[in-house]
């Protein structure tokens, strides 16, 4: 088990490091900096006077020196959690980090604990009930929700509101913490549109596992001894489908953090997604690659928990 | 033939409505200039008319006929599909089903690699592509066959990883087949019914990454007829002109509803652990 752990660890780590290095080549790739944003902005005249501020600001940012040097330099102060100073915001990426983030994450919770609620039952129905007509229904369900895309369900959902309830969800953000009532009114509509997208493959893995795993001779042997169907779905098949299910979950859930843009952007909530479309959009490079960095980080992490979890789980995999 | 369609459609009726959900997507794509009445890009009309006899789906706020471009909307969602996947999942089940069998560094660097790319959540992946190679069409083809070529590798690798471990394999090298030959031969024509389930799922998918970029401004450039685009025009005007939100939205969830159930049959079809009834 130890060195299956230290295995995973140290898989980690370069894969963190290889997808900063790719971040950080992509957004240098893009045409136009800040330089040139905030010059052009201003709308001086000549144009040897623009090009001299250009390679002023390039100078004072450090943007004129060779890339390998700005990657160590930004991926050296990173580990340490200095994200540098965002250039549009003017203040210290860290500080917008801590302001989004834990939006974006409570978002994603509900959106999990939504999902979960919904899609698992949904995936047992359709696998007891396999070719008859609740699981063709069931399957009806949760594959039209994979196929309406996230941003129509959005658009529906908020003309619903508007249309029949003459209600918009709020458009100014508040803290959990500060009104839990406020905070839901505006988050659980993403959070359903967004839950009942990703809960087609959840639903579908449910299935597939439970029929599975109804196949085993553990399952006839409990049906044999004449237990109720219900004790032989609910505590033999279905725990036992579970560990993949969950595996896939968790993998949804790191997932989600990046996957989210489209729900913040209809629905104004100010999360990462949000910041990050226009950080990308005003070439802010330290806020650009700080996000996409935790976003990768929290979705490796996730990972690392879940095929722990596994291993601890299933003997099987630990002793492979 | 006929005898093979009437089973697939009795045993697999989901999948039978999503094949002929697919053929009329096909049609109206490849006749969309003889079906559209007016040119996808014509600014021609009065702007938010309500749909009606002369416009059977309304007009946008540029006064463009939507049902043309809609139509035309199936011709560009279906190039960039297909496109897209033909290349990324091709590439990446060459590259996986390969390094794979070979082994040693050649797998292990390349498995890394794939890491590295999945790491990054797929939109903002393209989204920063899309950024740094400019908004066109063929590069938001370009950007999703970035984004599926590394799943198409990790798929295709394990399960070429249970094919190279068959006694036909070891036969072909014992009997000292070159290892081109075993991997061209043996290899890949046994990795294909993945390979087309992976098609055919990874479709719908490009369909919609491709609708999501156009969303957050990412995508196509604006004339062009994406269901994506005309679907964030509407959202803008969702008020005033609910009808560009609905006819672009449905266009583009009928379209993945029927690519989805096709793809779910193949993938039943495909995998003999899910046939038959209950123990």
């Amino acid at each position: 088990m130890s060195s299956y752990i230290l295995h995973r660890l140290l898989l980690f780590i370069p894969t963190l490091f290889g997808a900063s290095i790719l971040i950080f080549v992509l957004m240098r790739l893009v045409p136009g900096d800040i330089a040139e944003i905030l010059v052009y902005q201003t709308g001086s005249e000549s144009s040897t006077v623009q090009k001299r501020q250009i390679q002023q600001i390039r100078r004072e940012l450090g943007l004129d020196r060779p890339v390998v040097t700005q990657y160590l330099d930004w991926i050296g102060g990173a580990v340490r959690g200095d994200f540098g100073q965002s250039y549009v915001q003017r203040r210290p990426v860290i500080e917008i980090l801590k302001e989004r983030f834990p939006r974006s994450m409570e978002l994603a919770a509900l959106t999990m604990l939504i999902a979960m609620v919904w899609a698992i039952p949904l995936g047992v129905i359709s696998a007891v009930r396999q070719n008859g007509p609740l699981d063709y229904l069931a399957r009806l369900v949760s594959l039209s929700g994979l196929s309406l895309p996230l941003f129509f369900t959005g658009a529906l959902i908020l003309y619903g509101l508007v249309r029949f309830f003459r209600w918009l969800p709020p458009l100014e953000f508040v803290s959990f913490t500060e009104n839990p009532v406020e905070n839901l009114k505006q988050l659980i509509w993403p959070a359903l549109a967004q839950a009942y997208y990703i809960s087609a493959p959840i639903t579908r893995l449910t299935r597939s596992q439970m029929l599975e795993v109804i196949r085993q001779d553990y399952v006839r042997t409990a049906r044999a001894k004449g237990l109720a169907e219900r004790a032989v779905v609910y505590r033999h098949a279905l725990r036992n489908s579970l560990l993949p299910v969950i595996t896939f979950i968790g993998w949804w859930g790191g997932r989600l953090l990046g996957g989210l843009v489209i729900m913040e952007i209809i629905f104004v909530v100010p999360g990462m997604g949000n910041a990050l479309i226009q950080a990308v959009s005003q070439r802010d490079y330290p806020a650009v690659q700080a996000m996409i960095f935790l976003m990768a980080l929290v979705f490796l992490l996730v990972n690392l928990a879940v095929d722990l979890l596994y291993a601890w789980l299933d003997p099987r995999i630990r002793y492979a | 033939m006929r005898r093979a369609l009437a089973g697939f459609i009795t045993g697999q009726p989901l999948g039978a409505a999503g094949a002929l959900v697919v053929l009329v997507l096909i049609l109206v794509a490849l006749l969309a200039p003889a079906l559209a009445p007016h040119g996808p890009k014509d600014a021609a009309f009065a702007p938010y008319v309500a749909p009606g006899r002369e416009f059977p789906m309304g007009t946008d706020q540029l006064g463009r006929d939507l049902l043309s471009r809609v139509i035309w909307g199936a011709r560009l969602s279906l190039y960039v599909g297909v496109v897209s996947v033909l290349f990324g999942v091709t590439l990446g089940a060459l590259w996986g089903a390969v390094t794979g069998y070979l082994g040693g560094a050649s797998d292990t660097s390349s498995q890394r690699v794939v890491d590295c790319l999945m790491a990054l959540p797929p939109i903002i992946l393209a989204l920063s592509l899309m950024a740094a190679l400019g908004q066109s069409v063929n590069n938001v083809i370009l950007a999703l066959v970035i984004l599926l070529t590394p799943t198409a590798a990790r798929t295709i690798r394990s399960v070429a990883l249970g094919v190279a471990a068959t006694p036909f394999i070891e036969a072909a090298q014992a009997a000292g087949a070159s290892q081109s030959r075993i991997i061209f031969r043996y290899l890949i024509p046994n990795c294909m019914a993945s390979y087309i389930v992976l098609v055919t799922t990874n479709i719908s998918y490009a369909i919609v990454v491709e609708a999501s970029l156009s969303f957050i401004g990412a995508g196509a450039p604006p004339d062009e007829p994406s269901w994506g685009g005309m679907l964030t025009a509407g959202i803008q005007a969702l008020e005033t002109a609910p009808w560009m939100v609905f006819f672009p939205g449905l266009a583009i969830s009928l379209a993945v509803f029927g690519l989805n159930l096709l793809g779910d049959s193949i993938r039943d079809l495909t995998d003999p652990r899910l046939r038959g009834g209950l123990g």
